[in-house]
């Protein structure tokens, strides 16, 4: 159904203009031979502003995230499989197999149309590598200096299996507390290709799809209480986030928490702490104490849970600390994140 | 962490505590000031205060540079942003701390005014490069360790003259802070805040070197002991001095031998003294004029002063009503003692500098100290 336009998108040197996202046009055009091309499926060909599907039977889950990421392209992904990963990593969160994404580009009018086509192409291998259509999408243009460069929303749905109830207010004293590798590397990763911050560092961002390690891990143990994954604030400030919303409080040990060497030495001499910097491909997952080696195990199994590890315990706390024994021998509360390390990681 | 790891190790650290706990003499207590945020900081972080016996305590003391700027520097710098449209580039703590009205650097940044975070005076340097059009400065803050990057920045500046530069000189000095300490009613009559002896600063050591301190040990009779950073350093360092207070002894000693000298690094200092000066009097938050405790730039490099440059005004400004960052910052007043400690002063929502930077006492306590509040105020009941 490809629709004929006098003179094909500039790919190469052409650039992002108001009448992108006017809804005349050029913005059919810049949909059909830039996002229906890379994203390809049946749902988008139909070319309604909306998909139409049929519903799986059981509980579906609905989850959106906003990605405004600075730089755009980073060591070991990009926006556009970020917004994946993202997405797909918020509806496996509750248990859920995703099945559909929508995307909302926001783009800036001058953003080269060579940038975008290797975002959109890079965030369709990510779909199609994860078995997650992009069904149905949007695009708005706004004028130079009112954006930064692209920023795209996605929204995903999912439906949870038969049996599965995982939500962060069920953890429940003795609960052992797991995390599905070492943490820190997505936010090192930005740092390092910061502009007034590069430093040298072969670290990559953790960026993965968590959905099947999820389903691994729901069919091994259903009985899951929750599971997160620490994005922005990272491991200590999603532990609070638990804490809080389970009134429990949480004892680590710091020890047995996965960290690369080259994530430790940045934040040493950054000045950060590594327990509040940013993951893409990582889950923290809370259960009972019984069924913690067997999901250990099960983890330890897929690529994306090698370095799997049990870290720490809820424990009744009306205060909601996360308490940890620190290396050193001593203990220490573990806190929200106040204000922000650094800005704009996802 | 190779040479990291080493510096934080459990089994070393039961070993001092052992050492300490066997040294420490039960009958009297041990009050240790560490004069610096970041010895603040890794004692609370790593938790080292619990590793000490109960008569062996902490005292925080005014070594944030954030945290002891005057609220009318501040004011100053928004000021410049406000009246004069400039880039001011600072660093990022800075950005959050309340200056009068309820303001701060974010506010006018999020109401549009051009205020950047930078890393380093060669970010700022590198802005003013970019943008000839604008004037671009450069807030500088920060004990002698901050000095010498703002001394090159000058020079830098006026090699390549960039006439759009110029830097808000606020550096402030260790040895005069503490003379004002030893030196106020507070510790020299009233005896409010027992000072037994001092963990003296590591990097700025780096710089001016142990010598300045001798001084103090000789003049007030308290024993010094230059502390690196790491949390084996602060147990080593607390060793020593309950050991010279033992023995009576009140002497600058230097557990940070890895890095501090007693001369000092003397190319820094010299790079210093040629493009800054020591100011007659500062005003810091806490303490209040200082004499002879800050620095300024140079008549030479006056073109580069934005306090010349734009005729900016002495503020005066007082401290939100209720606040204790004054008597905090002197060691008077422990965090838990302000009735705004934990209300309406937060990390979040910060009414007083000691909340704002991780170095400050008060964002310490709130961050790593509240468990064992809860835990003291359950044993009691």
């Amino acid at each position: 159904m490809s629709r004929r336009f006098a003179q094909r998108l500039d790919l190469r040197n052409g650039t992002v203009d108001m009448t992108h996202g006017s809804g005349g046009r050029a913005m059919a055009q810049l949909i059909d031979e830039l996002f229906v091309r890379h994203f390809d499926n049946d749902l988008l060909r139909q070319g309604n502003d909306q998909a139409c599907f049929e519903a799986p039977a059981g509980r579906l889950v609905m989850s959106t995230d906003g990605h405004v990421i600075s730089p755009l392209f980073f060591p070991g992904g990009d926006i556009g499989a970020l917004a994946v990963h993202g997405t797909i990593n918020d509806v496996a969160m509750s248990g859920a197999r995703p099945l559909y994404l929508s995307a909302g580009f926001i783009l800036e009018e001058g953003f080269p149309l060579a940038a975008l086509e290797r975002i959109v192409a890079s965030m369709a291998e990510a779909s199609r590598a994860a078995g997650v259509p992009v069904v149905t999408g949007d695009t708005k243009v706004v004028e130079r200096g009112k954006g930064d460069g692209v920023f795209i929303t996605t929204t995903g749905v999912g439906v949870v299996p038969e049996g599965v109830n995982i939500s962060g207010d069920r953890a429940r004293p003795g609960d052992a507390i797991l995390v599905s590798g070492a943490i820190g590397n997505h936010g090192v990763a930005i740092m390092s290709s910061r502009e007034n911050l590069e430093f040298d560092t072969s670290m990559e961002s953790d960026s993965a799809a968590l959905h099947e390690l999820v389903a691994e891990m729901v069919t091994a143990v259903p009985g899951i209480h929750c599971l997160r994954d620490p994005t922005r604030g990272g491991l200590a400030t999603t532990l609070n986030e638990l804490a809080l919303q389970s009134g429990m409080g949480m004892r680590l040990e710091e020890a047995a928490i996965p960290m690369d060497e080259e994530v430790l030495a940045a934040c040493e001499l950054l000045g950060l702490d590594p327990l509040y910097v940013a993951n893409e491909g990582k889950l923290i997952c809370i259960c009972d104490p019984a069924d913690a080696d067997a999901l250990l195990q099960v983890m330890r199994a897929h690529p994306l849970g090698e370095r799997a590890a049990r870290i720490g315990e809820v424990v009744e706390d009306t205060d909601g600390f996360v308490q940890m024994e620190t290396r050193f021998g001593g203990s220490r509360v573990v806190d929200w994140l106040a204000g922000e390390q650094l800005p704009r990681i996802c | 962490m190779k040479y990291i790891d080493e510096f934080r190790s459990r089994e070393l650290a039961r070993k001092l505590a052992e050492g300490i706990a066997r040294e420490a003499d039960t009958g009297r207590e041990y009050r240790l000031m560490e004069f610096c945020g970041g010895h603040t900081h890794a004692i609370f972080r790593y938790g080292v205060q619990e590793l000490m016996p109960d008569n062996v305590t902490f005292v925080h003391g005014p070594g944030c540079p954030v945290c002891v700027l005057p609220i009318g520097r501040i004011d100053n710098a928004i000021g410049l942003v406000e009246a004069h449209d400039v880039i001011l580039c600072t660093y990022g703590d800075m950005l959050r701390v309340p200056a009068s009205g309820r303001n701060s650097l974010l506010k006018v940044k999020a109401a549009g005014g051009d205020v950047r975070m930078v890393w380093s005076t060669q970010d700022a340097l590198k802005i003013a490069r970019e943008n000839p059009d604008r004037q671009v400065i450069f807030f500088a803050i920060g004990f002698e360790t901050t000095t010498p990057p703002t001394a090159v920045a000058i020079k830098q500046a006026k090699a390549e003259r960039l006439e759009n530069f110029s830097v808000f000189c606020n550096h402030v000095l260790t040895p005069a802070a503490m003379q004002n300490i030893l030196d106020s009613p507070d510790v020299r009559d009233l005896e409010k805040v027992a000072i037994d002896a001092f963990l003296g600063p590591s990097h700025v050591s780096t710089i001016i070197g142990t010598r300045p301190y001798e001084f103090f040990a000789e003049e007030y009779h308290k024993p010094v002991v230059i502390a690196g950073f790491e949390p084996l350093d602060v147990m080593q360092s607390a060793l020593m001095l309950i050991r010279q207070i033992n023995q009576g002894r009140a002497e600058v000693e230097n557990e940070y031998t890895r890095v501090v000298t007693r001369e000092g690094n003397v190319k820094a200092q010299a790079l210093v003294a040629e493009v800054l000066e020591l100011r007659r009097s500062f005003e810091w938050r806490g303490l209040g004029e200082v004499p002879y405790s800050a620095l300024k730039i140079k008549s030479p490099w006056a073109e580069f002063d934005a306090e010349t440059r734009f005729a900016l005004p002495r503020v005066e400004a007082a401290d939100v009503r209720g606040c204790e960052c004054p008597r905090i910052l002197r060691g008077v007043k422990k965090p838990t003692d302000c009735k705004l400690f934990g209300t309406v002063c937060t990390p979040e929502n910060p009414m007083g500098s000691c909340m704002v930077s991780s170095e400050g006492a008060c964002a310490a306590y709130w961050s790593y100290g509240r468990f064992h509040q809860a835990r003291t105020r359950e044993s009691a009941a």
